[in-house]
Order: structure tokens, then C-alpha cells, then sequence
């Protein structure tokens, strides 16, 4: 034993741990440390070897039935052999602890255990069980918990939002869905109507005021969570007391966390229940009301180079016109890019003009949107033929649609699925200039990463397709039959097996693609901001640059494995020794993960 | 004690409109993505139950349900999803929440086809707001047979005031 605890310690003492900072929910360890998932363990077994083995949290039924069981036949515990390492052996990832409370916050009845407590363990690991083994039925869930064995012995209600949180901000995902532990959170509420609610006011509030150094990811699971939340509970909240985030620079954390938080409960609810709820003060950080600008009906719209089509557009498709009509409308427009060659790829006056009409059309709902997007689908195709394109096509939806985040949203999501526009355009757009002003806005990155995920997913789909072909053809070889009817058969079934490994190969260079422009752009954006801060010689480090940089640790923790197949190429291309070493920071953090 | 998982269980109600033996409509029910959702205020939107379905996956449509009479909401919907997981989160972690400051509920549905966006009271609603004895202020005040047979003012009474959730 002995023996074992000291290899123990020289391993835990030996251990790299350049992977922790990309894991940790807060950058600070003030209040509470952050600490290694093994790190403290080891710690909590070495206090727990110091307080000569006693723990109080462990269950232990067998006490009550002694006498039987002193007597009753004794049976040998077959021996444990670790399994071997193999290549495709899946170890857990690395998690780093989360700490929020110490039993200064839970002023009255029991004390919380340390955080070096083996006691905090196993707690924590029995909640989490309890947890996992419910996840599916949150009501039994939350009365599970509620009903756990020592619950008078422990500040019961603090543990539980404590390990409820530390699931929630887990990176780099929550083990369980996100919203489970919204519904979970309000079944315990309304079980438990007299004291929790208090705890997690109390939890949501250290949550805010440490706000500045928390992990951007945790921060988008909580402007979510806490919106979801407050929809259930007529948005009632303590909203005066954040009323001096309103005067701080908006570009910190606290008050673009407060303005998220806004934009989502209006789409939860709607814009005048919100405004009528929240402070007068909130004024600037309120959502605008989510109307759309058609530019062409506007004030002195009359100037424009597109009116006159526009409106014909508009008449012409009210009297139902055929596409090729319209095209026709188009047609004359005068190309504003068109260079002295009188070469020009594309029109974005016809874009602009086209683009605009039609989503006015549609401006109603979403339903009268996706029909819009739906009925024209041909003539998008048309007008959006390269890259270049499509990015326009972006921007227009954004000129008229900017107030409306969530109309964005599902707007590119329908046309990334209908092929209208391509995931590195999106990507492209998202980087673009006319998107700057809202780079730090979570819909953008909501926007970023529904767009990978539904390239991960194509890719996925095509290569199980494959999968599935290959397979098939296995299996009919085996069988029996006329030798012709099998060549015929094999025949078609190679044709379909080259057909979808071009399919497959088209859609990874795709993927490729898509992650070499993100990476990309973002290498452009954070080396020039460093590059103007050095010559300025201003601090580097601001909100921007934290936040930015941690939406870079986003694409890499988010879509962990289908990054890992392009580390090669990412570390030739991109993340070579020219980078700023801030940027390559976070690569050589992602690439520690799995090490 | 076995764990009981909601999004395995079907609920009591069965589409009477179905077209196919009960056996086929429950298999129907156990392999889809389809929900239909109840009990929304008349006043919830499209964009609303966007935002709050899709915290459990992506959404491949929404049918609002439409009063036959007016076209206009009358409190219920399908949501359709891209995969089955999805739509079983939504029945764990959906049905029994508020929207609108309303419970709303969930049931498996065997898939929308046209015509089922419509309600099925003989006013133009969901059979449900015929003979509410309850006033409703996201539904419609009264039920509409109930308000016409006992409130001598009818119909003027049920497009009275807006309540907490009214129209925007």
C-alpha cells in the first residue's frame, strides 16, 4: 500500500498539464481554486490518509445486519487486472474541478466540507450519480437529489447547485444536454419552493460578479440557461441590482452578458413584455424591436440605383410572375463592380435588389420567409453561383434583417441547407468587415458553429453511406447465384461505391476548407490587433482580445475530433513558428488534450 | 426500480383521424420526430416556439395550428425534428415547462399531413376551447359554444382585454 502511494505521488507530481487552461471555467483561482480533476483527488486521498482513513459520506447498509453477517460464509474477491493500452484504447477526457462555494457562503445549519475534504468527493460523485442515472426524468431527478441520504448533515441545497453548475460549464461539453439542467434546475425549484430558489440566486449572482474571468463558452451556457430560466418565472429577478453594469464599457463582459441575456428572453417572449420588465435604465442594452429595413421603401429611396427594379420585382411577383420574368427585371442592372475590362463575375446591385424584395415579401414569419426562400430557390442558385456571391447575399440578409438575430440564424441555416450558400462563405461572412460590429455578439457564434455541425453531420452522413455500400457489397459476394446476374450486380454496386467516394472526398476537402478559413481569419484578426497594440503601445490584452481568443479555444474544443484529423495540415499551414506564440498558445493547449 | 423514461412512453391520446389500424399508428408514434404541442397561448408565435424548441435540437418545421374560421392561431402546433434523439429530449425536457407563461405539453405525433393544421371544434378552435368553463385570457376568454349560451353579450365578452400573455 504504501508502496502503491508512493508511485502514485510520483506520477501525479510528473504529470504535463499544459492542457489545463483551455478546460478551466475560470481563468482566476481567486476565490476558489481551479484545480486538475487528479490533482485534487490526490490531494483530497492524502488529507483523507492524514485524518487516518475517516470519511462520513459513504453508505453503509451492511452495519445494520452484523450478526447475520459475521457468520455467514466468506467469499474471495477475484482478482483485478488493469486491461492493456491499445492504439484505439478512449481514455476520459481531463476535467478540471468546479468550485464556486466554501462554507462561508452557507452561513447557517451544517458546514460545507473543503474543497480537500474527501467528504466534498464523494458528495459530489454521489450527486453526479444520482444525476446521470435520472438525467432522463428530471422530476425523479430533482426528488432523488433532494432525498439524498445525509441530507440533514450537509448544506445540501448549495452542493447540488454546485455540481448541477459544474456539469452545466463543463468543457468541453456538459455531459448531459444543456436545457436538462435548465428543466432540472426548475423542478428543484418548485420542490423545494422555500430554500432553493434562494441558493441559486445567490449561485447566479457570484456567477455574474465573476463574470469577468469566466470561460466564453461557460458564459454562452449561462446567458442561455438564466434567460430559459427567468421564462419560467414571469423574467422576476433582482434586476435593479445589475443597473451599474449599464454605465460600464460595453465591450465588457458584465454588460454584454446583461445584453445577451435580454436579446434572448425577448425571442423566449416578446419585445415590449421585456422592455416593461426590466429597469428604465437598461435602455442601452436592450434588443431593438426585431423589424426588418426594406431599403427600397425607405425614406429617399427614390435615389437609389434599384428602386425602380424593386418595386417592379415586388409587382411582378405579387401578379405571380414566372422566374424567368424576374430574372428579366434584373437584368438591366447596372453592375457597380463591373471594371474597366468590362469583366464581372457577379452583380450585387442584382443581389441587393433581388435579395432585399424577396425577404420583404417574406417578412411576416418564418414560415412566409422559408417559403419565400423556397419558391425563388432557382434564381438564388442563379445569383449565387461562387463564393463572392453568396457572401453578398449574406450581407444583404444582414442590411435587412440586423435587428433580428434569430431571423438570421434560421435564415442561414435554411439556406446552408438547401445549398443557396456554402459553409466557408458563412464562415467568410462572419469574418467579413460589415460584420465586425457584431464579432463579439453571440448569435455570430451560435451562427459559427451550427454552420461546422452541419458540415460534421454531412460529412458524417456520406461517409456512413459509404460504409453501408461497402458492406452491402461484401455481404452479396458471399452469396450464390448466376455468375452473370453477379457481375451485373457488383457492377452497379462499384459504380455506387465510386459514387460516394467522390462524394466523400468532395465534402472532406469542403470540411478542410471551412476549418482552414476559420483559423485563418482568426490568425488575421488576433495578430492585427496585437500588431496595433505593439505599435500603439497599448496592453494587448482587452475584452476583445479575450474574448476573441477564447472563441478560437470555442473551434477547437467544440469540434474536437474532426479537428484532430486536420492537426497536420493545421500545423503546417497555419500554426507554424510565424504565429504571434499567444495564438499558437491555444493550439499547442487543444493539441495537450489528447496527449 | 427501473428508471422511467418519458420520451418511451406514449401518452393516452390517439389521433381519432389517423388513417391505419392502431397498431400502425403506434408503431407510427414510437419511430417519429414529429410533436404535436398543446395548450399555447393564442398570442405565442412561430419565432417563440423556434427559440424554445430548438434548445433541443435542430427543428426541421413548425405547423402552428390554425382556427379553421379566422386562419388565425388557436393554441396548438407541431414541431418536427431532424432525428428522433432530438425530439425525445424535447419530451424529457419540453412538455411541462412554461412558454408564454403557460404549461405547455407534448405528445408524439405520427406526422403532420395537410389538413391537420386546423382545429376540429365545430367553431373554427381545438375542441377543447368549445365548453371551457374557465376564463382563458391566451385562449380566447370563454369557450365559444359556453360564452354564446351563457352571456347574453356573446362574442363581445370573448374579444374582451388581453390578459398577462395578451397580443402584442
Amino acid at each position: 500500500m504504501e508502496r502503491l502511494l508512493t508511485n502514485i505521488d510520483a506520477y501525479i507530481s510528473k504529470r504535463q498539464k499544459v492542457h489545463v487552461p483551455i478546460l478551466r471555467v475560470w481563468s482566476s483561482d481567486i476565490p476558489h481554486p481551479q484545480e486538475e480533476y487528479l490533482d485534487c483527488l490526490w490531494a483530497q486521498i492524502k488529507k483523507m490518509r492524514m485524518d487516518k482513513w475517516q470519511e462520513r459520506q459513504i453508505v453503509r447498509p451492511y452495519l445494520a445486519f452484523d450478526n447475520i453477517l459475521c457468520e455467514a460464509l466468506q467469499h474471495n474477491l477475484p482478482p483485478y487486472n488493469a486491461p492493456p493500452h491499445t492504439d484505439d484504447s478512449a481514455y476520459p477526457m481531463p476535467t478540471v474541478v468546479f468550485r464556486m462555494f466554501d462554507y462561508t457562503d452557507a452561513p447557517e445549519g451544517p458546514v460545507m466540507p473543503g474543497h480537500h475534504s474527501v467528504d466534498r468527493y464523494l458528495i459530489e460523485e454521489n450527486l453526479r450519480r444520482i444525476i446521470d442515472t435520472y438525467a432522463v426524468d428530471r422530476k425523479e431527478c430533482a426528488a432523488q437529489l433532494l432525498n439524498y441520504p445525509f441530507k440533514n448533515k450537509i448544506p445540501l441545497n448549495y452542493h447540488i447547485v454546485e455540481v448541477v453548475y459544474g456539469q452545466l460549464f463543463q468543457l468541453p461539453f456538459a455531459p448531459h444536454v444543456d436545457v436538462f439542467y435548465t428543466t432540472l434546475l426548475i423542478e428543484l425549484c418548485k420542490l423545494q419552493p422555500s430554500s432553493l430558489p434562494q441558493v441559486l440566486a445567490q449561485a447566479t449572482e457570484m456567477l455574474y460578479e465573476r463574470i469577468d474571468t469566466m470561460n466564453i463558452s461557460c458564459v454562452d451556457r449561462f446567458v442561455n440557461w438564466f434567460s430559459h430560466h427567468l421564462s419560467n418565472f414571469q423574467f422576476r429577478w433582482s434586476w435593479d441590482d445589475w443597473v451599474p453594469c449599464v454605465e460600464l464599457d460595453s465591450s465588457l463582459y458584465k454588460p454584454k452578458f446583461v445584453q445577451e441575456v435580454l436579446g434572448k428572453c425577448v425571442r423566449l417572449s416578446y419585445h415590449q413584455r421585456i422592455v416593461e420588465t426590466v429597469p428604465d435604465a437598461y435602455g442601452p442594452l436592450l434588443p431593438h424591436e426585431p423589424n426588418h429595413v426594406y431599403k427600397y421603401e425607405q425614406e429617399g429611396a427614390g435615389s437609389l440605383p434599384g428602386t425602380v427594379a424593386a418595386h417592379q420585382l415586388i409587382a411582378s411577383i405579387k401578379a405571380k410572375a414566372e422566374p424567368e420574368e424576374l430574372m428579366n427585371i434584373l437584368k438591366d442592372l447596372p453592375n457597380p463592380k463591373k471594371d474597366d475590362d468590362g469583366e464581372a463575375a457577379f452583380n450585387p446591385l442584382k443581389i441587393d435588389v433581388f435579395v432585399q424584395t424577396v425577404l420583404h415579401l417574406g417578412c411576416k414569419s418564418f414560415s412566409h420567409a422559408f417559403s419565400a426562400l423556397a419558391k425563388f430557390h432557382g434564381i438564388f442558385r442563379e445569383l449565387a453561383e461562387e463564393e463572392e456571391a453568396q457572401i453578398h447575399i449574406l450581407r444583404t440578409m444582414y442590411d435587412v434583417w440586423k435587428k433580428h438575430p434569430q431571423m438570421m440564424f434560421v435564415l442561414v441555416d435554411k439556406m446552408l441547407r438547401t445549398q443557396i450558400v456554402n459553409c466557408s462563405a458563412v464562415a467568410n461572412w462572419l469574418f467579413s468587415h460589415d460584420m465586425s460590429q457584431d464579432f463579439t455578439r453571440l448569435y455570430v457564434w451560435e451562427i459559427m458553429h451550427s454552420t461546422i455541425r452541419k458540415m460534421n453531420k454531412h460529412v458524417d452522413k456520406v461517409q456512413k453511406e459509404l460504409g453501408d455500400a461497402q458492406q452491402k457489397t461484401e455481404k452479396s459476394g458471399d452469396k450464390s447465384g448466376s455468375e452473370d446476374e453477379m457481375q451485373d450486380m457488383d457492377r452497379v454496386d462499384e459504380e455506387e461505391i465510386e459514387r460516394l467516394q467522390e462524394r466523400l472526398e468532395s465534402a472532406q476537402s469542403e470540411q478542410k476548407k471551412l476549418f482552414l478559413v476559420i483559423f485563418q481569419r482568426f490568425i488575421m484578426v488576433l495578430t492585427e490587433h496585437l500588431g496595433r497594440c505593439e505599435t500603439s503601445g497599448k496592453d494587448f490584452n482587452t475584452a476583445w482580445y479575450r474574448y476573441s481568443i477564447e472563441r478560437l479555444q470555442q473551434i477547437f474544443l467544440q469540434h474536437h475530433s474532426t479537428v484532430t484529423k486536420y492537426l497536420d495540415t493545421l500545423e503546417n499551414l497555419l500554426f507554424t513558428s510565424d504565429t504571434d506564440a499567444h495564438i499558437l498558445q491555444v493550439f499547442q493547449q487543444f493539441c495537450a488534450l489528447r496527449a | 426500480m427501473p428508471i422511467r423514461d418519458p420520451a418511451k412512453e406514449l401518452g393516452a391520446y390517439r389521433d381519432q383521424h389517423y388513417k391505419g389500424s392502431r397498431t400502425d399508428q403506434e408503431r407510427h408514434l414510437l419511430e417519429s420526430t414529429t410533436l404535436y404541442v398543446g395548450n399555447l397561448s393564442f398570442y405565442t408565435t412561430e419565432e417563440q416556439i423556434y427559440e424554445l424548441f430548438g434548445k433541443c435540437g435542430d427543428i426541421k418545421r413548425i405547423i402552428m395550428g390554425l382556427d379553421k374560421m379566422q386562419r388565425t392561431p388557436c393554441g396548438f402546433c407541431f414541431v418536427e425534428y431532424y432525428t428522433r434523439a432530438d425530439a425525445e429530449n424535447c419530451m424529457r425536457y419540453t412538455t411541462g415547462t412554461r412558454l408564454d407563461d403557460r404549461i405547455i405539453r407534448c405528445d408524439w405525433d405520427a406526422g403532420f399531413k395537410e389538413g391537420r393544421q386546423y382545429g376540429r371544434g365545430k367553431s373554427g378552435g381545438q375542441v377543447r376551447d368549445e365548453y371551457r368553463k374557465d376564463y382563458d385570457p391566451g385562449r380566447g376568454g370563454y369557450g365559444k359554444i359556453t360564452a354564446k349560451q351563457y352571456n347574453p353579450l356573446g362574442p363581445m365578452l370573448m374579444s374582451k382585454g388581453p390578459g398577462p400573455s395578451g397580443p402584442r
